[in-house]
């Protein structure tokens, strides 16, 4: 909803909030539905109901339970009735300056700030490991933001008693907690405030009326950068940009001025600000965000402009370039098509708003942010949250490296007419085994992004992939599927609980980047493997239909399952008798 | 402004807040006339009426604030 891109106006979003949520839900827009506990330390009712739109906005229908007021640490450690029934996905502890204030260390002090920032970290330590251990959900957490008064003026910042140096300690603690804790994740109120501004930020007649931490106004930034964690745990996240390249990646239409006449590098004001922009794009891929190119130019001229001397971008950092006079929603679906992902996995960045306006209205669920000047291109795309990165896997880091192998396997298939003879030509070899603590984090992440080869399309939180590695009853498989071009990673999860002699398969997923290389093959004989090992006589499939599986609708019939039964609405049930199970894979080489 | 110039604009702030056309406000109106006036949406009343007439009421203004007409007053003596 446009109202709600950034930058949006949060007094609007405020007074006319009751209009935008009737709009979103008569949008007729499938959500998934999700349970969120909101343990504040200050009033959150608003919070929540910002919170509320920009998560019906990302597809997320959520049922909110909110803690008494300041009685968020109580629930946490000691439960609370409600809370316990209300089986939450996320518990959000909603904290301000406010709630560390008791800890602050007293001006004169003696070698006591250790021990208060010690105090603090046990009292929140206390509360996230109770809910990590009692409700087995992911937790988000605010850190914390500068307070509205300093008693030491700028010594504050450096005093061993100074409270504003205190925030920054009790920060990099959270934030240590946070990286050896899976699923936890910090909302940065600390960049949040510094960002609205301080001065804006602090409202006291808003803490003492109705306490509120912070001004009413700032509680949609707030609740935004909230909803782009969730909807990243969730999946939701944006996977590539279509980049338009004139005016968007240098200044001036190369076609028109040559090479030499574009604007990039460090000669001008303006050349600086695309010189930026192309090394913010860099390091965004850095993370495993993919770029592509979506141009309107005769392909040779967009090479060239892409091997501007001065520039940073090079051909080799786009996984696809569609430089052409098609219509450009025409190239984002088909480059979409070539990469195997959905069009709402796409940003598209253009200067121009024509193009803007015919892409956003034709290219099902792409986000276009609403560009000005290029001074400004980073900030929106950045604010914007696409690509919030609740984890980063070595994954992501090699992404755009192997999305380019699979472009040169591509190629290699063109020089075959046989396609069994083209696998075999890829010397593959796949690795695959139960689960291992140094692939957790890529396989909760698989769990969380996987829509399309996959039969349940169940999510995982870290945790509960750690429960499940830990637990004897279920059966775990990873398949790692490597090849002549390169590693292409995990790529592949099972699950499968077992019962008796019965074992019921409730996650089945694969990356769409090895389809039809019989790595699914690979699996299936994998796990009878082990299922026989362990005295399994029958596996049991299911598949529920999304929006995007259809693909694995007849997967478990090719498999060699026998449909038991199936619902009205097309979920299936499948079953499998091990004896007399004969391979399926041809043609990868398997370590297990 | 005098009290015949904000009617018209605060009624639309009300009706805005929340989300009902058909609100028609009065100095004797209070919270018990207006269904969805709790304290969560008092607070954006406030706030969106601080907003429309660029105004800030004061903690005692705000708590002692018995009916509309005690808003329009204070808004009367204090907008440009």
């Amino acid at each position: 909803m446009k109202e709600l891109e950034y930058p949006f106006d949060p007094a609007l979003l405020l007074s006319q909030r009751k209009r935008l949520r009737r709009e979103l839900t008569a949008d007729g827009k499938k959500r998934i539905k999700k349970k969120i506990a909101i343990l504040g330390g200050s009033t959150t009712n608003t919070f929540v109901k910002m919170f509320d739109l920009f998560l019906l906005d990302e597809g997320i229908e959520c049922e909110f339970l909110e803690s008494e007021y300041d009685r968020w640490w109580q629930d946490a450690v000691f439960g609370s009735e409600d809370l316990n029934a209300f089986a939450p996905d996320i518990v959000y502890i909603f904290t301000s300056w406010r709630n560390l204030e008791r800890f602050f260390p007293q001006t004169g002090e003696k070698d006591g700030a250790a021990k208060h920032a010690d105090e603090c970290l046990a009292y929140f330590t206390k509360a996230w490991d109770a809910l990590r251990e009692r409700c087995h959900c992911v937790i988000i957490q605010n850190n914390t933001e500068l307070p509205p008064y300093r008693l030491l003026g700028n010594r504050d910042c450096w005093d061993e008693n100074g409270s504003t140096l205190f925030i920054g300690k009790m920060n990099l603690l959270f934030a240590q907690y946070a990286q050896t804790h899976g699923s936890f994740y910090i909302n940065d109120l600390a960049y949040q405030a510094a960002a609205y501004g301080l001065e804006a930020w602090h409202d006291l007649q808003a803490w003492y009326m109705y306490k509120l931490a912070m001004k009413l106004e700032a509680y949609p930034s707030v609740a935004a950068n909230a909803a782009h964690i969730v909807k990243s745990v969730f999946g939701k996240n944006k996977k590539a940009i279509a980049l338009d390249l004139d005016n968007t990646l240098w200044g001036g239409v190369v076609g028109d001025d040559g090479v030499e006449g574009i604007q990039i590098g460090r000669e001008t004001a303006a050349s600086e600000c695309f010189e930026e922009f192309q090394k913010y794009l860099k390091k965004l891929s850095k993370t495993g965000v993919m770029l592509t190119v979506a141009s309107k130019n005769d392909r040779q001229n967009a090479i060239d402009g892409l091997n501007h001397p001065e520039g940073v971008l090079r051909p080799d950092d786009f996984i696809v370039i569609k430089a052409n006079w098609d219509p450009k929603d025409r190239n984002i679906a088909d480059t979409a098509h070539e990469m195997n992902i959905g069009t709402d996995a796409f940003v598209f960045v253009d200067d121009n708003p024509t193009e803007r306006a015919l892409v956003s209205r034709s290219v099902n669920g792409i986000s276009v942010p609403e560009l000005t000047t290029p001074e400004t291109y980073i900030q929106t795309i950045d604010r914007s949250g696409f690509f919030e990165a609740t984890e980063v896997t070595a994954d992501d880091a090699g992404r755009n490296d192997m999305y380019k192998a699979n472009a040169q396997r591509a190629q290699r298939q063109t020089e075959f007419t046989d396609y069994g003879e083209y696998l075999i030509s890829l010397k593959m070899t796949a690795e695959i085994k139960p689960f291992n603590i140094i692939y957790i984090p890529r396989i909760t992440q698989l769990t969380n992004k996987s829509n399309q080869f996959n039969l349940t399309t169940r999510r995982y939180t870290q945790q509960e992939i750690e429960q499940c590695s830990a637990d004897k009853d279920t059966l775990t498989l990873y398949g790692k599927l490597t090849d002549i071009f390169g590693d292409n990673g995990v790529v592949a999860v099972v699950i499968a609980k077992k019962s008796g002699t019965n074992a019921d398969i409730e996650l089945w997923l694969m990356s769409c980047r090895v389809l039809k290389k019989d790595m699914e093959y690979a699996m299936l004989d994998t796990l009878v493997a082990h299922c026989i090992r362990q005295n399994v006589k029958t596996l049991t499939g299911y598949y529920c239909p999304t929006a995007k599986n259809a693909m694995v609708k007849e997967l478990y019939c090719d498999f060699g399952f026998t449909k038991v039964s199936e619902d009205a609405s097309g979920n299936t049930v499948w079953r499998l008798e091990l004896d007399g199970y004969t391979k399926k894979n041809r043609y990868i080489t398997v370590e297990d | 402004m005098t009290e015949n110039e904000i009617i018209p604009s605060l009624t639309k702030v009300f009706r805005n807040v929340f989300d009902d056309d058909t609100i028609v406000i009065t100095r004797r109106t209070t919270a018990d006339d207006i269904d969805d006036w709790d304290s969560l949406e008092h607070i954006n009343l406030i706030a969106a009426v601080e907003r429309r007439y660029r105004i800030r009421f004061t903690m005692k203004e705000v708590s002692s604030m018995k009916n509309v007409g005690e808003m329009i007053d204070i808004i009367a003596a204090r907008a440009k």
